[in-house]
């Protein structure tokens, strides 16, 4: 997926693009309006992280203006909580909004939202196996039949699609899924793995679990 | 008080005092003009009956003869019931009629009528009285005629004339003071209209009142609209500066949250993962205490001057479960709408905030894989939106202590919260004559949230 961040504060800009790289998108900073049209006109992006605080301008009003030409979903980021302030940004085009500071799984779960009601795109679809992966839709097509995956298993099976063959720890796995307050324990990811392990069992891909260190996913031998 | 005392009524007050005088004005002046056109009726008419028997004067061998003409007492008799009296003399000599007569007997010229006004016989009377010089033998003798009649007559007339004319003095007050206060509303409608335009307009709206206006309310408009240009400012100013404030604020948080989620992917010792984890916990509870600070103070600012527009329940609920579908989702929580129609006068962006409060609250607090049911109702007089979860219920803490500001249910162990979030949702439901019901759920262990608010 390819994102295109619109945020002027660097050090914010830079640990969110490192994030969404370790989740394996694409992810373009631009640190002013007039930095994002000229990312907007030399590529295609799957989504707009939008700041509204820029030193150019205000990015609700760059929404509004560019709204009609623009096809890109955006989600905004906003630092006030303030619903008048929410609705704003609704009005004004965006697609949805959240607020600073943000949980990373909050930000997927919404883009996800966004894309699915958008339609999605094609180019997200991962193959897995002799199954292709279409994690916005939350479903994993195998020949002809169609598998509705739950939220966390979608969750838990993008980010093993996105490492294949990397072994991933319980305590990783759980970070991803759970958010960090509550109280579960790593035990909770077995049972997840368990449940996506019957969800894939025939697509020729398989987690592996790898003693004391964690899981793998792996392509089976064919 | 005059100063404060509205304008139409001292319009209308001013009108009516102006229009009471000139009806006492003319009343005082018709029944005196009344009374003054009856007496010289009277005058006329006793000078002509006096100077109609003086005509009649002769002298017949040395003595003075007259007669009475019948005519010269029935001109009289027209008038009402009135008694008539006569007086004849020579000189002193008294030589018919009534003898105590209060006669005048001032020197005049001859054939000059002469009017006064006495008592007899205890009635007050009007005199006419002439003289003719009659001849008698070779002496010329001065015969004065007075003819008398009481005044009773005169006094019905002027009296009949003066009560119509004061019938009519009412009469003209009466329309006089309607038309002050038809005129007084009509030349206050502009300044009516600009109040009212004033007055429909929502708490927030400070554009400009362009309005025709007649041109004494010209500076009064344009001070308002300068007034109104001022706040719209301050308040401008206020919102960027709280907008920039949380900007600041919030925009190093997430860079520490960012951050520390980076480094969890990193690290693998546990208790360096659980202070990352602590670390992560802290910028969200502080972020989510500043975010319903904010939202209260909000809250509080609109509720004061609350605007009242239509709004359906069923739409603000729809959309408040696909702002926090994904919320849910991640909890493997299932949102369930049903809704009817259910129209309330409110602040459509109130609600949405109370909503939102009531139904991330029955999120956060309920376990994974649960539904929660969020249903709209309207009976005869309530609009209802009920949140209902499958989560521990509310422990042992009565409901009412929990729409307290800061307070927290027993259930909170581990869980992010402010305890703001109920309170404002009880604040704006209160604004607008409703209440927010907290209850245990049927049938089940979770908790019934519901926003009670009169219909339409």
């Amino acid at each position: 997926m390819r994102y295109l961040l619109v945020e002027d504060n660097q050090e914010l800009a830079e640990a969110v693009v490192k994030r969404l790289v370790l989740d394996g998108h694409a992810v373009d900073h631009a640190a002013s309006l007039d930095e994002a049209e000229a990312c907007l006109s030399a590529a295609d992006y799957d989504l707009i992280l939008l700041d509204v605080m820029l030193p150019d301008g205000d990015g609700r009003d760059f929404l509004a203006r560019s709204r009609a030409h623009l096809e890109t979903p955006v989600i905004v980021l906003t630092a006030r909580s303030q619903v008048s302030d929410r609705v704003g940004a609704l009005d004004q085009g965006a697609d949805d909004y959240i607020t600073k500071p943000f949980d990373f799984s909050e930000l997927e779960a919404r883009c996800r939202a966004v894309l699915r009601r958008r339609g999605g795109s094609a180019r997200n679809e991962i193959a897995l196996g002799r199954a292709v992966f279409d994690p916005f839709a939350g479903t994993l097509r195998l020949g002809k039949s169609l598998i509705e995956l739950r939220n966390r298993e979608i969750r838990l099976l993008e980010v093993f699609a996105r490492h294949p063959g990397q072994i991933l720890s319980k305590g990783q796995l759980l970070d991803r899924l759970f958010s960090y307050d509550s109280a579960v324990t790593e035990n909770a990811i077995e049972v997840y793995v368990g449940r996506l392990r019957r969800r894939i069992d025939g697509t020729g891909v398989r987690i592996e679990t790898v003693r004391g260190l964690g899981y793998r996913m792996e392509t089976e031998d064919p | 008080m005059t100063r404060t005392r509205s304008i139409g009524r001292r319009l209308t007050l001013l009108l009516a005092g102006v229009a009471a005088l000139l009806s006492i004005l003319s009343w005082g002046m018709v029944s005196g003009l009344a009374r003054q056109a009856a007496e010289r009726t009277q005058d006329n008419v006793l000078a002509a009956s006096a100077t109609a028997i003086a005509e009649t004067l002769r002298s017949e061998q040395g003595e003075v003869r007259l007669e009475l003409p019948y005519s010269a007492f029935s001109m009289l008799g027209a008038i009402g019931e009135d008694r008539v009296f006569y007086h004849v003399a020579a000189g002193e000599e008294f030589l018919t009629g009534y003898a105590n007569l209060p006669v005048l007997d001032r020197p005049r010229a001859p054939g000059t009528v002469l009017f006064d006004t006495g008592t007899f016989d205890g009635e007050e009377i009007r005199i006419a009285s002439v003289t003719r010089p009659v001849l008698v033998g070779a002496e010329p003798l001065t015969v004065s005629v007075s003819v008398a009649q009481t005044r009773s007559g005169v006094g019905a007339i002027s009296r009949e004339l003066s009560r119509l004319a004061a019938l009519l003095s009412v009469a003209f007050f009466i329309v006089a003071v309607t038309l002050s206060a038809i005129a007084a509303r009509t030349s206050l409608r502009p300044l009516n209209e600009i109040a009212d335009a004033v007055a429909r307009r929502g708490p927030s709206d400070l554009r400009p009142v362009k309005r025709e206006a007649p041109e004494e309310l010209a500076p009064l408009l344009s001070s308002l609209n300068r007034l109104m240009e001022r706040l719209a400012q301050s308040i401008r100013r206020s919102e960027d500066f709280i907008a920039e404030a949380a900007h600041r604020v919030r925009t190093p948080l997430a860079t520490v949250r960012t951050q520390a989620e980076i480094a969890l992917r990193s690290v693998e010792a546990s208790d360096e993962r659980q202070r990352l984890r602590h670390i992560i916990r802290a910028v969200d509870e502080s972020s989510r205490s500043a975010g319903q600070l904010l939202d209260h103070a909000t809250v509080a600012y609109r509720v004061e001057d609350l605007a009242r527009d239509s709004v359906d329940l069923a739409d603000i609920s729809a959309r408040c479960v696909a702002a926090l579908e994904p919320t849910a989702a991640m909890k493997e929580i299932r949102l369930i709408l049903r809704t009817e129609p259910a129209k309330v006068a409110g602040d459509a962006v109130l609600l949405d905030n109370a909503l939102r409060n009531v139904l991330d609250n029955a999120i956060k607090y309920s376990p994974e894989d649960t539904l929660i049911t969020l249903a709209v109702t309207a009976d005869a007089a309530e609009a209802r939106v009920s949140v209902c979860d499958e989560g521990p219920g509310l422990g042992d803490c009565p409901a009412e202590h929990l729409k307290e500001r800061f307070r927290r249910g027993t259930h909170t162990e581990g869980i992010v919260g402010s305890g703001l979030g109920l309170t404002i949702a009880s604040d704006v439901l209160r604004a607008h004559g409703g209440r927010l019901d907290l209850g245990p759920a049927e049938g089940g262990t979770g908790t019934c949230a519901a926003l009670v608010l009169p219909l339409l």
